[in-house]
């Protein structure tokens, strides 16, 4: 087996990896015996991860762990347990009991912004982190270029935004979606529901 | 707030959890001061994820610190079968780039930036590098010249570079926290490491530290 310089740089970081398969590493290894040119490229490669692998290069600013266990403090809500706290839980279970018994009635529902959202089917994991806007209508992953009102954003779990009537983005949601039921049609349909005319 | 000692003398009740599980079971459980305990291995990892994306020391901070109070927040919807570090790296990953995206006409663009990440890329210096100089990584001009690569990568390959080759993640972790594929993985790190070779080797190759070639706004080829 002979390999090309190009198919070299190619797998040069699997290489490195140690996840090539042993007749394309011999093959490698034949290569730099003859080229130096790879050499360079290889050691190079190699210098590179071990110098921004110290972890002297990227610390943390003095101060850090003392500012940030200062705001968690002083921005983490009450904690339960306490007589508000109490209060706070019986009003909760009234509202639920309450919840309970409108949800059988239509009109209580909460209406789903859009027509595509499938709480019960969107295979979206509940605990992924997902941005979405408030007058939006689909929830997508952090940086989609589809999102159309980043002023606006609020990041929240996948599950809520789906409880809050939201439906993932047919750009940045596809590979979850693709394992869905959902019909080509409608991911076409949805698909038209977004915003396309802005970008980054 | 409870010293880590008290905090791990507490867990010593078997079942079959980690102490790392049973921590985050009982902040999820309302034990609210037990969070910072929780996520202090990981103020590290978080605030460079922040870093690798914001290219910036003050808004790093700040967005690692937003990103662990919207963890504490959601604590509750955290699942044992991920990784709590992959969980906390995913959401400070998720607040950075927001950022990054609200605060875009403020950000010099990346001045190395390949949109065609399937082509393959072609390195463009030969300059043979073999040894690193000794105690590098401590000398703070090649730190400086080292981050300033680093920042002038796409952010794309520095997201994947920071979080496998800085932090150490594994190729799956990494995809799990960027919610990308194992596929885009591999091919971003490749670049981001011929990238950075092209960048650094001819100057930490040779005399490196009289003629560094790359210069902010300007490319080396």
């Amino acid at each position: 087996m002979v390999v090309t310089c190009e198919e070299v740089w190619r797998e040069i970081s699997n290489y490195i990896e140690e996840e090539v398969d042993p007749a394309l590493r011999a093959a490698m290894e034949e290569h730099f015996r003859d080229c130096k040119h790879c050499t360079a490229v290889l050691d190079g490669t190699r210098n590179v991860i071990q110098l921004y692998g110290d972890e002297r290069l990227l610390e943390v600013p003095v101060g850090f762990s003392g500012r940030l266990r200062r705001r968690l403090e002083q921005e983490m809500p009450a904690p339960r347990g306490n007589a508000w706290g109490w209060m706070v839980a019986v009003a909760a279970a009234a509202l639920i009991t309450i919840g309970g018994v409108a949800r059988r009635s239509s009109a209580f529902n909460t209406p789903l912004r859009s027509e595509h959202a499938k709480p019960a089917v969107v295979p979206v994991p509940a605990d992924m982190m997902v941005v979405v806007t408030d007058d939006g209508k689909t929830f997508h992953a952090a940086g989609c270029r589809f999102i159309h009102d980043k002023a606006h954003l609020r990041t929240i779990a996948a599950g809520e935004a789906i409880r809050e009537g939201y439906a993932p983005c047919m750009r940045c949601m596809r590979k979850y979606l693709e394992l869905s039921s959902l019909s080509p049609m409608q991911l076409e349909d949805a698909d038209d529901s977004e915003n396309h005319g802005s970008g980054y | 707030m409870l010293s880590g000692t008290m905090v791990n003398s507490s867990l010593q009740n078997p079942g079959g959890a980690s102490p790392e599980q049973q921590l985050i079971r009982r902040v999820q459980d309302g034990e609210r001061e037990l969070f910072y305990e929780l996520v202090r291995p990981y103020e590290r990892r978080v605030y460079t994820a922040a870093f690798a994306i914001l290219r910036n020391e003050a808004d790093a901070e700040d967005a690692a610190q937003e990103a662990l109070l919207k963890a504490f927040k959601h604590i509750r919807q955290f699942r044992a079968e991920a990784r709590f570090s992959t969980w906390l790296i995913q959401i400070t990953v998720n607040e950075a780039r927001m950022r990054l995206r609200r605060d875009r006409s403020a950000v010099i663009e990346p001045i190395v930036d390949h949109p065609d990440e399937e082509g393959n890329y072609t390195p463009r210096d030969f300059a043979d590098w073999r040894e690193i100089p000794s105690e590098t990584a401590e000398r703070n001009e090649i730190r400086e010249k080292l981050l300033e690569a680093l920042a002038s990568l796409g952010e794309k390959y520095r997201e994947v570079f920071v979080l496998r080759d800085v932090q150490h993640l594994s190729i799956d972790e990494t995809a799990k926290a960027l919610d990308i594929t194992t596929a885009s993985v591999k091919t971003r790190l490749l670049r981001a490491r011929l990238m950075l070779r092209d960048l650094l080797a001819p100057g930490l190759g040779g005399s490196w530290s009289s003629r560094l070639s790359f210069v902010k706004g300007k490319k080396p080829w």
